[in-house]
């Protein structure tokens, strides 16, 4: 069936709800007003507000009451309306749930999942627009994914929470309008490896999330000029896969890594020197990197988009490669 | 007194003496190297942890700061695992992982040893939340310092413990000091239990030097919890007799105010307050002393003989499995 992005999330939430009693979703407006992007519209009529819980603005406290009800024996899900704004969680979820098990010698885990929206593209300026996911991908102990797919969105979900340590999920803010086929039985997804979403032969563009869509058709693009490109969704931001993106770039030879996070300290600069350590042999260019501006995004909708990552840029860096 | 209370007053007493002694040994080892990073002793504060104990039962959940020998030792973890633990050993309570700062027990539901000023609050709701969902009769006990009333997180979780009425005890432990700068110097308001009234908590401040007075004071608090009464705040105002941790230099105290204070110190108070009522033998005391001083000694020696992780473990547990 097809289906949208945002109604494969509210789907996979609905199934890890109804398979175990222990799952319950926590955040700000989660519950009477349907989510700050309708994801768990519904759900508060259907589960009862104990279990589609409405938090006050408190993102350390109810994100560190996420951490605790974890601990105590509960599979919480909970919702960050935005990256941003999950800084003032940075405490619990950096010194916290990334610490615990390790510093306690074993003897404690986490097994809480925290979904937020991240990325641009929407016109909401400097506060609400950023990707940090970098952040914690830098963090040992965290596992840090990323959906990019309605395949995905329905599936991270499940096995995330089947996990005993920390995941985070990032919803990039433009896919959840984004229609796929899902088939009926879809369920649970691993999320150990990175995905090839397109095959090719000359050029290998690395990304994640929201701007799978715009490597996708800056690849159509390229094929119209005669290059194949090959596009890799990362899924899974730590611990990335590195033997997909190896593969990759030992059959093209050709690396451009595509990231909404700013260039600076990025994941792309990460996947970048990880290439030049484990294959700088079999490169014919040196890797490029279409990462965002280094600028707060502002709000007008041209200098939004010319901040940020697009097909047109990402063709520029591969014929760059390319030497064309 | 009855017999029984006089068995209850000596183990009270022995406990505070427990502490003490465990601490002055401590501040030994630290001197002579075997202990490193920062020691943070009780010393002074003994009559707090002690009180509150009577109150907590098996199925409870604690967690303190990092000035928690005392609470650890109390809460049931060995003195020998505690040593082992400052050792760096990993026969220590957190395979030595932790230190000083991080003890940690699932056994005896000891929560850590939380580094980070009010880092525990919202993980002690998170707990009280869970055994409210499970149904499960338990309360949190959550200990903290007068320095965390300034934090966020203070205000987030009482605001969220009492909107829930989740069963927390809220265990203020008011020293005077935030490291080095005294209440007055910052805070407002200097009644600290003001501020959880605030939140519609029902609050008290105790004389935290007098065992017999946090015991009560403590207990019939517990009372309301165990009773559904939602959380409750007890500010309990004592003193540390040694510095804020071993490199503080105490610039910012007088010598005078430190005296002055212990002349309460809790356990001459209470020892003096049972020899007035004959209620103790010197023999008494003495074999007192003697169990602590070889149940220390004991500690020592195990802390001696334990052995260094090895370092090739040293990624053991960053994840409940190692990430491919």
């Amino acid at each position: 069936m097809i289906t949208t992005y945002r109604e494969a999330m509210r789907q996979a939430i609905r199934d890890a709800m109804q398979r175990d009693e222990r799952v319950f979703v926590m955040g700000e407006d989660v519950g009477a007003y349907g989510g700050c992007y309708a994801v768990s519209k519904g759900l508060m009529d259907e589960f009862g507000p104990e279990r589609i819980r409405d938090t006050p603005l408190s993102e350390s406290g109810f994100t560190g009451a996420g951490i605790g009800a974890a601990m105590g024996g509960m599979r919480p899900i909970v919702e960050i309306m935005t990256v941003n704004f999950s800084l003032l969680a940075l405490d619990q979820i950096v010194n916290n749930a990334a610490t615990l098990r390790h510093m306690s010698g074993g003897q404690f885990s986490v097994p809480l999942v925290i979904r937020m929206a991240t990325g641009a593209g929407r016109q909401l300026a400097a506060q609400h627009s950023h990707s940090l996911e970098v952040w914690y991908a830098h963090v040992p102990g965290l596992k840090v994914l990323a959906p990019a797919t309605v395949e995905d969105a329905r599936g991270m979900l499940w096995t995330a929470l089947e996990d005993p340590d920390p995941v985070i999920i990032f919803e990039h803010v433009g896919l959840y309008n984004d229609k796929g086929e899902l088939p009926d039985d879809a369920g649970a997804v691993p999320i150990d490896r990175a995905a090839v979403r397109r095959e090719g032969s000359d050029v290998t563009l690395i990304t994640y999330g929201g701007n799978l869509g715009k490597c996708r058709t800056a690849a159509t693009r390229l094929e119209a000029e005669g290059i194949s490109a090959e596009v890799i969704d990362l899924r899974t931001l730590r611990p990335l896969d590195d033997e997909t993106i190896m593969d990759s770039v030992r059959k093209t030879h050709r690396a451009v890594i595509v990231d909404e996070g700013w260039r600076t300290c990025s994941l792309a600069s990460e996947i970048s020197a990880r290439i030049m350590e484990q294959c700088l042999y079999e490169l014919e260019a040196p890797v490029q990197r279409v990462c965002s501006l280094e600028v707060p995004i502002p709000y007008p909708q041209h200098l939004e988009q010319a901040a940020i990552p697009q097909p047109e840029t990402i063709v520029a860096a591969a014929k760059e490669v390319l030497g064309r | 007194m009855t017999p029984l209370d006089r068995h209850h007053a000596h183990q009270l007493l022995e406990q505070m003496i427990r502490i003490r002694r465990f601490e002055e040994k401590s501040a030994e080892l630290y001197s002579a190297g075997k202990i490193r990073g920062f020691l943070h002793l009780y010393i002074g504060e003994e009559a707090v942890s002690v009180g509150v104990q009577q109150s907590i039962q098996p199925q409870d959940s604690v967690l303190a700061t990092y000035r928690e020998h005392g609470h650890a030792l109390m809460a049931g973890l060995s003195a020998g695992s505690i040593m082992a633990e400052m050792y760096g050993k990993q026969e220590g309570c957190s395979r030595g992982r932790g230190g000083s700062m991080h003890l940690f027990s699932a056994e005896h539901r000891f929560y850590g040893g939380n580094a980070i000023v009010a880092g525990a609050l919202p993980m002690a709701v998170g707990l009280a939340l869970a055994d409210k969902m499970k149904g499960r009769e338990a309360v949190t006990f959550c200990f903290f310092g007068e320095g965390a009333v300034a934090e966020g997180e203070f205000h987030e979780s009482l605001n969220l413990a009492a909107l829930w009425k989740l069963p927390v005890a809220f265990l203020c432990e008011n020293n005077g000091y935030a490291m080095g700068t005294a209440l007055e110097r910052s805070e407002s308001v200097l009644d600290l239990y003001k501020k959880a009234e605030s939140y519609g908590i029902t609050s008290v401040a105790v004389d935290g030097m007098n065992v017999g007075e946090v015991e009560a004071q403590t207990s019939k608090a517990v009372e309301a919890i165990r009773a559904g009464q939602g959380p409750r705040f007890l500010e309990y105002r004592t003193y540390r007799f040694r510095a804020h941790s071993m490199f503080d230099a105490q610039l910012y105290r007088d010598k005078a105010e430190v005296e002055e204070w212990q002349k309460r110190d809790p356990i001459t108070l209470f020892e003096d307050a049972l020899r007035r009522r004959d209620l103790i033998t010197a023999a008494e005391h003495d074999a007192m002393e003697a169990r602590v001083a070889a149940e220390i000694e004991e500690a020592v020696a195990f802390a001696e003989a334990g052995t260094w992780e090895p370092v090739e473990r040293i990624l053991d547990d960053v994840h409940t499995e190692a990430p491919q």
